[in-house]
């Protein structure tokens, strides 16, 4: 039996600190947010994605592992330990989606859009990524001022037109937290996703 | 504490900002949510708080759920730091969550508002959290939850282009003067809660993160930063804000807005800014009202020296619109069916 590497040491203002973070990210997409943690989770996780994870997860949210995170058992069960979330092996009902391996990632169609007149109810996807690197993709939409420059990487083949697949399903879709080292980036389904 | 031993009570200790940690996590989903999705009212749990419905409820559950310890907090109530619904959330945060808490507009980095949006232009750091009694713009047309939803999800908003022309067809204008319905990003029709429409121009490319929160209703819903809010109108009857005759009598600000204050019972009144943090900021520059204090090194209160018996103040009729109600405290669902104009 594995140890269990530990929580945040302070659950309540780490939280806040880790949530602010993300709630930037996402109402400025595509410029990256400081996120810093102390976080030491069972690989292939990342600090910062567990972060998000122990910050926005409990018994409400059914979390969907990608194959890579899905393999290492000690993943799910820090996160199930951690945050008491219903760990599940369908996309399409996760409230959370955790991605180690962005370049082979499902397509988006597999998790939750909402309807029409609850699309809340939708997935957002934490894609665990090396590094950002400012160009590549152009963003605009709500939180952009005009129009800017984006990259991230590894990203999939073809991304800029799966977001614009999922950016024709608004209001409906899915959204993006991209977690890199001790930052962390927003794509919302209302980014309107370009190639650079 | 001495009170081991004693017999008596022991000191009662909050959770940081008084929510406990699952609640907060279930709003900061919900505002994450809904700054995905700009104008979209995301349904969320709201729970009982120590203070009853229409204080707003809704705008402290969205606080207490962002705030951190390195946050400044200014909160207004139409517009006035000092009036109770302002004085009481304020110091609810100072004493669950040992925030500092300002007055100044440009030190805060969370505004909570009652009705009004600061005339101090905000900055992309700070985020403005506001109060919302009743958040579903077409509720009054259509009382039915289950109908608006969908009249939300078809886009389909014809009922609101319909009142506001029975406005124009009964007054000659819109008569909408307060929570007048904007379009976000282009596809929701939101209630930018009761502010005068005086306010709506701010919220569109706004910098600042702007979170509203109802609590009775439970609904959270956002504007992100740098996002087209566009107020609903027509091409021959254009969206156009209230004016104001005079200056702000005690500061002589103008393109602000302005308080009806009834000085007497002989129609003595005057209008002076809404927005005290701001006015109070330009009595202390040396800008002089024809109703302010005349000498400096007075003592600056927001309305020094009034005098009840003064009279014969030249009447100062505003222009077509102004909302000059006055009414802080509380949201009872009353509050808004008035005033909207012919609701079919």
């Amino acid at each position: 039996m594995q140890e269990l590497a530990r929580g945040f040491a302070d659950p309540v203002l780490e939280a806040q600190d880790v949530f602010r973070a993300a709630m930037r990210a996402l109402s400025r997409p595509g410029r990256p947010q400081r996120l810093v943690t102390e976080l030491a989770p069972p690989a292939p996780l990342t600090p910062e994605a567990a972060a998000l994870a122990l910050a926005l997860c409990d018994y409400e949210t059914p979390v969907f592992l990608d194959a890579t995170l899905a393999a290492e058992r000690a993943v799910g069960d820090f996160l199930a330990f951690h945050t008491g979330a219903p760990i599940t092996a369908d996309p399409g009902e996760a409230r959370f989606a955790f991605i180690s391996n962005p370049l082979e990632m499902l397509d988006f169609s597999a998790f939750a859009p909402g309807s029409p007149e609850f699309p809340d109810a939708s997935t957002t996807l934490v894609l665990q990524i090396t590094g950002f690197t400012g160009r590549g993709l152009s963003l605009e939409g709500p939180g952009i001022k005009g129009r800017i420059g984006f990259g991230a990487a590894p990203l999939p083949a073809g991304f800029a037109a799966r977001m614009a697949a999922n950016r024709a399903l608004f209001p409906r879709g899915v959204d993006l937290l991209l977690a890199g080292a001790g930052e962390v980036a927003g794509l919302p389904r209302s980014t309107i996703v370009g190639e650079d | 504490m001495t009170s081991h031993h004693t017999g008596e009570m022991p000191a009662i200790r909050y959770n940081f900002a008084y929510l406990d940690e699952q609640t907060k996590r279930m709003i900061r989903r919900a505002i994450l949510k809904a700054i995905a999705i700009p104008g979209y009212q995301v349904p969320f749990a709201a729970r009982e708080m120590p203070m009853p419905y229409g204080w707003g409820t809704g705008g402290v559950q969205v606080t207490a759920a962002v705030l951190g310890p390195h946050d400044v907090l200014k909160v207004i109530d139409q517009g006035a730091d000092d009036t109770t619904n302002a004085v009481a959330i304020r110091g609810f945060f100072e004493k669950t969550a040992g925030v500092a808490t300002t007055t100044a507009t440009a030190e805060a980095t969370i505004i909570q508002t009652r009705h009004r949006i600061p005339e101090t232009p905000l900055g992309e750091e700070q985020i403005l959290v506001y109060q919302v009694p009743i958040p579903e713009p077409l509720r009054f047309l259509e009382p039915r939850e289950t109908e608006t939803r969908q009249l939300h999800a078809l886009e389909e908003y014809g009922l609101m282009h319909v009142k506001l022309y029975e406005d124009i067809a009964r007054h000659g204008h819109i008569a909408t003067t307060y929570a007048y319905p904007v379009e976000v990003a282009g596809r929701y029709v939101m209630d930018p809660s009761p502010i005068p429409k005086f306010d709506n121009p701010k919220m569109d490319d706004c910098p600042a993160l702007q979170l509203f929160g109802a609590g009775r209703e439970k609904r959270i819903y956002a504007i992100p930063p740098h996002t087209r809010v566009r107020s609903l109108d027509f091409e021959d009857h254009p969206f156009a804000v209230q004016r104001f005759a005079k200056p702000c009598a005690l500061c002589a600000a103008s393109g602000v807005y302005l308080d009806e204050v009834i000085l007497d019972d002989r129609g003595g009144r005057m209008f002076v800014c809404s927005d005290t943090d701001y006015c109070a900021g330009r009595q202390a520059q040396g800008h002089r009202g024809e109703m302010a204090a005349p000498a400096a090194g007075q003592a600056l209160d927001v309305m020094p020296g009034l005098d009840p018996g003064i009279h014969g103040v030249p009447p100062v009729l505003p222009a077509q619109g102004v909302d000059g109600r006055d009414k802080p405290g509380h949201d009872g669902v009353s509050d808004r069916v008035g005033g909207a104009g012919g609701m079919p």
